[in-house]
């Protein structure tokens, strides 16, 4: 990753460089184009971590959080971002449970309410290719911010946050029949918008979106997946 | 007492489980045998086809005799791959997918995904004012249509036919304006990245003038139909009744929320296009019950109807001017009109493409085929939508068209709370409970 430190414009400020989340190959998605932008190379990279201050509230939740997972806290929170004044704390699923129980119990943190989980495939961050997006929102102190559990797509278990958050059971189901995850510790972790003996989880990057090739008039157009597009 | 032939799922995988098949005869006779042949569980299936799960919602009930012991609600039957689609677009084309998400709320989701893009883009505070007013005057039509298309429905599944009816008017009301500013009814595709597609058409205000008292006549004849039904009240009164614990432990918000007592909205809360500038209330209950929900969607649309009325001085005193970012490298690059042959782009646009300048020629294709960059990184935006927080959380890898778009339906959510609000009552009463959640299955499984 970091051989593209130079060419990554998000990765400037200073920031080390956080989640690939692409490695776009030319401009356009035909092969053979005649642009000659053919054999241009841009991997996309998130906002890197954030180093203190991190600016209004954050700073004390993240002290708060250090504070209450006592020795562990190196080792579980792995980055903390700030960007587009939002707040996203990249745990490791290891400390998921203790983490998600602290910031629901704590006075001072009261996250009451998990937004669900939405899962997004990196499939170029190697070793890191499936995310787990977790929004926590605080009624109590109206605050929101975001924790991130990545997990290699070969080992995709993530503990469930049902008991501590029981309004994330339908929402982990869905990130399982989409993605593949696996929350283990889930009271039933069925199919929920797939039926039940579909094979695969099409929100993944390598299911292809489908799709029938459209006549009109004689000629043909590809299905939306397959027609070219702009990169 | 029939095996059927047919695969069945979960329920029916073992063998020796009697199933019976019954197609509208007297329930009585069904319980009866089932007593006879000594069963003493009976799972039955409510829908996926039935006029009351607003669209294809299945729900499964264990019964002892007419009383609900446990119901789970199976979901997917609507499920179209919108999220997915909207990896295949550019992030405007995204919008006319996420508006046919809940297709009785289209302005609230592309609102909150044209706020999640601004947001991403870093935009937000270059959005005229005047997009901002068209934003909150669409939004509060979208609530006031979502929630007498609750109430209305919700009381002809009872049998209160007229209930739907004045409703279904009265939402017609605020159609016609809809449909007068952004030329559809629904699935509009108005508001856009940057800002919303067109401004008030000539006529607009007097047209938004007359509207208003003609839906507050619909909601009054509405309240004066409902709120003393002494039917109505049996029917709703202490029936699918659900606590603030509860609806804390299920992440239920909107107005099902708001009928336990907690005063949350994100409008207030987290105030988006200006929201904390206008006048209104926030209705709440103690309640718990169907009944209370009903009221607060009632209310709730009278507060809409004040929003409204602010937005329309508003707009009148600002005059006509721009609804878009005044970037040309996002803002979309036609402006809408009407001619002859229906709505289509404006003809001094055209002439001006067309005729003058090939710069703007190539601009206009650019943005319209390839679209803009967005720079990478994620953000989460919410809105308060007619049924409960609405949420996106957005990726962008620096390209024109969305690494992830994921939608938290109000409804999805709020749909785990039948079970709860179900069990222990009546099967009729289940009809109840989930026209007080108001859910929208094209939403809920997007």
């Amino acid at each position: 990753m970091s051989d593209n430190n130079d060419i990554q414009p998000v990765a400037a400020e200073g920031r080390s460089p956080l989640t690939l989340i692409n490695v776009r190959e030319g401009l356009f998605g035909a092969k053979g184009d005649t642009s000659g932008f053919d054999g241009l190379v841009k991997p996309v990279q998130m906002p890197g971590a954030s180093e203190r201050p991190y600016g209004e509230w954050f700073d004390g939740v993240v002290d708060i959080l250090e504070e209450l997972l006592g020795d562990a806290a190196q080792e579980a929170i792995e980055y903390v971002v700030v960007d587009r004044g939002e707040l996203t704390l990249y745990i490791a699923r290891e400390h998921l449970l203790a983490v998600a129980q602290h910031l629901r119990d704590d006075q001072d943190l009261r996250f009451e309410m998990c937004l669900g989980v939405s899962g997004v495939h990196y499939p170029a961050d190697k070793g890191r290719e499936l995310h787990a997006v977790y929004p926590m929102q605080s009624i109590t102190h109206n605050r929101r911010l975001r924790i991130e559990v990545a997990v290699d797509e070969n080992d995709a278990h993530i503990p469930s946050l049902c008991g501590i958050y029981p309004m994330n059971n339908w929402h982990e189901r869905e990130t399982w029949d989409f993605f593949g995850i696996i929350f283990d510790g889930h009271p039933a972790l069925a199919r929920i918008e797939m039926p039940d003996d579909w094979v695969g989880h099409p929100q993944r990057k390598d299911y292809p979106l489908g799709g029938i090739p459209i006549e009109y008039k004689g000629a043909e157009v590809p299905s939306p997946g397959e027609r070219r597009q702009y990169r | 007492m029939t095996h059927a032939p047919h695969a069945t799922g979960a329920f029916t995988d073992d063998p020796t489980v009697p199933e019976y098949t019954v197609y509208g005869a007297d329930w009585s006779e069904t319980v009866e045998e089932a007593m006879r042949l000594g069963q003493q569980r009976i799972v039955m299936n409510m829908g996926p086809q039935h006029p009351s799960t607003h669209g294809v919602l299945r729900v499964m009930l264990e019964i002892e005799g007419e009383t609900v012991t446990e119901a789970r609600a199976g979901i997917g039957y609507l499920h179209t791959g919108i999220e997915k689609n909207m990896e295949y677009r550019t992030w405007t084309q995204g919008v006319t997918f996420c508006t046919r998400m809940d297709y009785v709320a289209s302005m609230a989701q592309e609102l909150v995904y044209c706020l999640g893009i601004e947001k991403l883009l870093g935009i937000t505070d270059d959005i005229p004012e005047r997009a901002s007013i068209l934003r909150v005057l669409m939004s509060e039509l979208t609530r006031i249509g979502s929630h007498l298309v609750a109430v209305g429905t919700g009381g002809n599944e009872l049998g209160a036919t007229t209930i739907m009816t004045t409703a279904f008017i009265g939402r017609e009301e605020t159609f016609k304006i809809i449909e007068m500013i952004s030329g559809l009814r629904t699935n509009n595709a108005y508001i856009r990245p940057g800002g919303v597609a067109q401004g008030l058409p000539e006529g607009g205000i007097a047209a938004l003038r007359k509207m208003i008292p003609a839906v507050k006549q619909r909601l009054d004849e509405m309240a004066a139909l409902q709120m003393e039904n002494p039917i109505l009240k049996g029917r709703l009164k202490n029936v699918a009744t659900m606590n603030l614990s509860a609806a804390t432990a299920l992440g239920i918000t909107g107005p099902i929320l708001r009928s336990t007592g907690l005063p949350y909205d994100v409008r207030k809360a987290e105030p988006y296009c200006g929201y904390e500038t206008y006048d209104f209330q926030v209705p709440t209950s103690t309640d718990c019950d169907a009944w209370s929900r009903m009221v607060l969607r009632m209310e709730e649309c009278y507060e809409s109807l004040k929003i409204v009325e602010q937005c329309v001085d508003r707009l009148e005193k600002l005059g006509d001017g721009p609804v878009m970012v005044a970037d040309k490298k996002i803002a979309w690059p036609a402006q809408l009109s009407i001619g002859t042959d229906g709505q289509g782009n404006s003809p001094e646009h055209i002439r001006h493409i067309m005729g003058e300048s090939m710069e703007a020629l190539i601009h206009h294709f650019k943005l319209v085929t390839e679209g803009f960059d967005v720079p990478a990184g994620q953000v989460y935006q919410a809105i308060e939508g007619p049924k409960g927080l609405l949420g996106v959380h957005l990726v962008s890898d620096g390209g024109t068209k969305p690494w992830r778009a994921h939608f938290r339906d109000p409804g999805f959510n709020n749909l785990q709370a039948l079970s709860i609000m179900a069990e222990g009552g009546q099967i009729a009463d289940v009809v109840v409970a989930i026209a007080s959640i108001d859910m929208v299955l094209g939403g809920v499984d997007r």
